[in-house]
Order: structure tokens, then sequence, then C-alpha cells
């Protein structure tokens, strides 16, 4: 994270934007490549930092092991739930054909 | 009386004098809005028949002498707290028509104080932004200056309590998006502790930073609303077992011998001169009160925005990745698509393009081969600054600082620098990081008239400080910040 090139290429924005699963268009993905190395960039500042043997803190309030008791519970509300549902059929929702 | 510029104590004192009832200070706020709103575009969806409901209901509480201080107090809620049978969009096109068939846990706690919610307010787009604008609805302006951005993300909550569209307000804040909207609106905001307020049904954009707080006009009403949320709930398993205390009972209790720490990190370059000026004149009234101003030191602070803007993106490019069009949400589907095209068409089109940049971000921060090199990098970056604020509050029971290093800029100013948006977050995102509360307290306007806040930060937990300290000097500072004239 030193070098002062560009931190990301067009392509590997059109890599990563197939991994997030977003189409971008030409105009995006231009635009998409210029604020991402900005902020790249910007980011390099966390280089400036050592962090030998620092463990990482993934959460602010440390709480672990939060279980609740395995119970059933009945489910009600499955009418407003698919009520959401961009399509659906029965109780299900339906998508695009997924097995040829 | 003036019903629309009162708190919610005053309201309450109103409603227990028969000076006036629920049902008539809905209706006045319903008026309010129907006028003022159409230029501020605070409100996303005005539910005037569910208020009038509501209101009613209250009366009745009011009567039978079964009402708390919240009974029948108009609120506005932020646009990503989920409302059973009201649509909940969280400012975007991909949630445009969903309708959540559930309670969010802090609607549910208000409901049952019998709050009157007016309408849901305007937000940045998935709570991604600094400024309201990358909202699919519009952008929200600022009352004081309509051409002016009133922050965000919460700006919609911001707008709608400075401007006298409802008593008080819920927003949420990730990196500064309850403190930063209050501070350039020129009304009190609180960020609690993480953990403090249920997430459950808070549409999610960072996990382990986003918390819901109070958007009001006073310190005591951020009391009320606060004490009123805040509480452990067993659907969220990052809520805390901890006794809430009615906060309202900290405020008079002076600041006498309390340690007030002025971090040098947050005075440097960037800072505006008049924002300068203003903080620290509240930090000689809380000297005037009897507190021990002390020097102190956040060495990370200048690193802690790079890693909230690696840890953001990244926990929202997981969270966000739910939205694909097949179960809620907008759906565009070509014939012949796969299901990979469908979730492809859905997000591109039901994104907006602050959601996608920020989708990539955390992506590409994520993926195989960099996330060493930012992800973990940014959580070990992230407990050394936990460190400097653990090391600084052993000294200190309360920080004062800015909250943004400017006040609010003109509409448009930032949008195609978004870099240079992110820069405005610096004062803010450090207590999202380490979980810690912060308070926005008006500290006056600027030569242009916008207003200035200046920012209490605590260590977890102390909220009672940081309402000693923000009541003090909204008692005794000296500079006002005068309602905006609309």
């Amino acid at each position: 994270m030193s070098d002062k090139a560009a931190k990301i290429t067009k392509n590997e924005v059109l890599y990563v934007s197939r991994l997030a699963r977003l189409d971008l268009t030409d105009t995006e993905t231009e635009r998409m490549t210029d604020n991402i190395n900005d902020i790249l960039s910007y980011m390099e500042k966390l280089g400036e930092v050592d962090t030998t043997n620092v463990p990482p803190m993934t959460h602010a309030i440390p709480k672990e092991n939060v279980m609740r008791p395995d119970a059933v519970v009945p489910f009600t509300d499955t009418s407003e739930i698919l009520a959401n549902a961009p399509e659906s059929k029965n109780t299900l929702f339906k998508v695009p054909k997924v097995i040829e | 009386m003036d019903i629309c510029s009162s708190t919610i104590h005053e309201l309450a004192t109103a409603y227990r004098n028969g000076d006036t009832d629920p049902v008539a200070a809905t209706e006045t706020f319903l008026e309010r809005i129907e006028r003022i709103n159409p230029s501020l575009n605070a409100y996303i969806r005005i539910t005037a028949d569910t208020a009038l409901a509501r209101a009613k209901e209250a009366k009745k509480r009011l009567v039978n002498n079964d009402a708390t201080t919240l009974t029948g107090i108009p609120l506005g809620i932020k646009d990503l707290m989920c409302t059973r049978g009201i649509t909940t969009t969280c400012g975007s096109k991909i949630l445009e028509h969903f309708v959540p068939p559930y309670n969010a846990t802090v609607i549910e706690r208000l409901a049952g104080q019998g709050a009157v919610m007016l309408g849901k307010t305007n937000m940045d787009e998935f709570a991604m932004g600094s400024s309201t604008e990358s909202s699919y609805f519009g952008p929200t302006r600022n009352p004081h200056n309509t051409d002016y951005i009133p922050g965000g993300s919460s700006g919609g909550s911001a707008a709608a309590v400075a401007a006298d569209l409802c008593c008080a307000a819920l927003g949420s804040d990730t990196g500064g998006s309850i403190r930063q909207p209050a501070s350039y609106t020129g009304i009190v905001g609180l960020k609690p502790t993480y953990g403090l307020v249920s997430r459950y049904g808070l549409v999610a954009f960072a996990s382990s930073l986003d918390q819901i707080g109070p958007m009001t006009k006073d310190v005591r009403d951020a009391a009320i609303l606060f004490s009123a949320i805040a509480g452990h709930d067993k659907r969220d398993s990052t809520s805390l077992e901890v006794d809430i205390p009615d906060y309202t009972e900290f405020l008079d209790r002076g600041v006498q011998g309390l340690r007030v720490g002025v971090p040098k990190e947050y005075f440097g370059e960037g800072l505006d001169e008049e924002v300068e000026g203003r903080v620290m004149e509240m930090v000689k009234t809380l000297e005037g009160g009897g507190a021990k101003i002390i020097d102190v030191s956040i060495p990370r602070t200048e690193h802690a925005l790079a890693a909230y803007y690696i840890i953001a993106p990244s926990e929202a490019s997981s969270n966000l990745a739910r939205y694909d069009g097949v179960r809620y949400g907008f759906r565009d589907t070509r014939p012949k698509d796969s299901l990979i095209d469908m979730f492809r068409r859905s997000r591109s089109g039901g994104f907006g393009p602050e959601v996608k940049r920020r989708i990539m971000l955390g992506t590409y921060a994520l993926s195989a081969g960099y996330y060493d090199a930012y992800y973990k990098k940014a959580l070990q970056v992230r407990r050394l600054l936990s460190d400097d604020l653990e090391a600084a509050f052993a000294k200190v029971d309360v920080i004062a600082c800015p909250a943004a290093p400017t006040p609010a800029y003109k509409i448009g100013e930032k949008l195609e620098d978004p870099l240079s948006m992110y820069l405005g977050d610096v004062y803010t995102v450090t207590a999202n990081l380490a979980g810690i509360p912060g308070m926005s307290v008006p500290a006056g306007l600027n030569s242009q008239g916008l207003p200035i806040g200046v920012q209490l930060l605590a260590k977890p937990l102390g909220e009672e400080h940081i309402f000693r300290s923000a009541y003090y000097l909204e008692q005794n500072r000296p500079h006002h910040t005068p309602k905006p004239s609309l």
C-alpha cells in the first residue's frame, strides 16, 4: 500500500462489480475507478500505523455466546411476508428458472 | 402557546394542564408539515391517518391518568426503522414499496408509551452519506438556509426538528449521522453507547457501528426520549444487559469538578476558524461552571477516518447482499434471465451511486488478496484507536470537540467528490469505531447564519457525564441558536 500509482484498474473494478453482483455502465465504471482510486489513496494512511501483534477489533463492545433457548415458535405472518415479494406463488417466492 | 415550537416536556405539561390535547397538537403539526415540508423535503411520507388515530388513543390515556411524558407527543421517525404496515424505504428505490410486517423495537417502545408518529423522515440512501443528497426521494434542505444541506444521513429528522415539523425525532448514527446533521441544523443529537438501543428492525448498514438515537430541541428532551428507547432486547444479540436510569435525573447536577478533555488532534488543519471559536467558547463555559479543563491526546484520530471507510463499506457490502429482488424490494428481470442476471439487474437498477460505490469498496476490501491490507488492518487500527480513547478517559470524564470541521455546505457542492464529503466525518467516526456515546449540542451560528455544534464524548455507558455537561452548556452558553425563519 505504498506505491503512488493507481490502486485499482478499470478491469479490477469490473471484476469486483461481478463479485458484488452489480452491472456498471461504461460511464459508471470510469467514475467508479476514479472515485475508488481517490479513496484508496487516502486509505494508504493506514500503512503508516504499526499494527504488529495488534488483535483486530470486530466489535465495539465485546459480547460472546449470546444464545436463546432452542424453542419452536409458531410462524404466522406468511401472507404479510409474501406481500412484499415481487413474485410469489402459493407460499413460495417465484424466481427465474434455476435448473435447465 | 405555540404548539409546534414546543419541546416534549413543554407539550407534556400543556397536556397535563389541559392547555391543549394530543389530537389538537397533532392536527397543528400536520397543518404545518403540509405548508412547510414541500420546501424542505424533510419527510418522505406523512402518516396523517395513523397519527390522528394514535392521538385519539393518547387523549384517552391522558384522561384516564395512564400517560407518560411521551404520551401524545408527535415525533418524526427516520425511514430506516421498520414500521408495521407503513412503507419503510431507507431512502432507496430498492425498498420503495417495502411494507414491513413488523415494528422495530424502538417503534414498539414508543408506541407503548403512546407517542404519535407523524411520518417517516428523509435520509441518505441506506444511511450512506453526510448530506441527505443521496436519497432516491430527493435531497432535504437546511431550514436555516435552503440552499444548504442539512447534514446526513439523518438530515430529514434533523430538518424536521429544527423546522418545528415534529416535537422530536429518531435518527441513526453509523459514522456521525445523528451528531453531524444535529450540528448543521442547530439541534441536540445523541449517539448512545453501542448496544444501549436495540437495532432490531433497523435496516442494517454497518452492524458493528449503527446505533439509533434521539434528535431533539433541547437536552432534557434528549434524556426523555433516550430513556424511553434504551434497554435490553433479546431480539438483538448485541444489546447490552444493563439497567437504564432515568437520564433526566443527571441534568441539573452541574459540572463542578467534572474533568473535560480537549484533544489537540481535533483542533488542527482543516478546522474552520469560526467553528473552533464557538467550540472553545463552550469549553470556557464549562470551565466557568467549575469543570477542570485538561489537554488530552488521541494520536490515532488521524487514521480513524481511513479505518472507518474500510470497515463501514465492508459491513455494508455484506449486509446489502440480501437485496437480490427475490423476497422483497425492486426486481428487474427480462425474459431468458437467469437467477444471477435477475440479481444483477435488480441491484443495479435499485441502488443509487453512493450505495454502489460503498458496496464496491467493501467488496474490494474483503476480497482475496486485499483482506489483510485493508480490512484486517482497519480492524487493528480500530483497536489502537479504542486504546487511545480508553487512555484519554482514564484522565477525563468528557471530551469536548467540534462535531464537524465546517458548518453546512451548499447542496451539490461535494456531489462529484465523495472523498471530500467523507473527510467531513473526521470528528464523528471515532465514537462509532469505539462504541462510545457522543452528543452534538448547539453552540450558536457562524457569520453566515449557519449553526455550529459542539460535540461531547464520554466512555462507554458514560452518558451521565454527557447529559450533565450538555445541560449546563444549554443553560449557560454565550450564543444561542435562533429558530430558522420559515
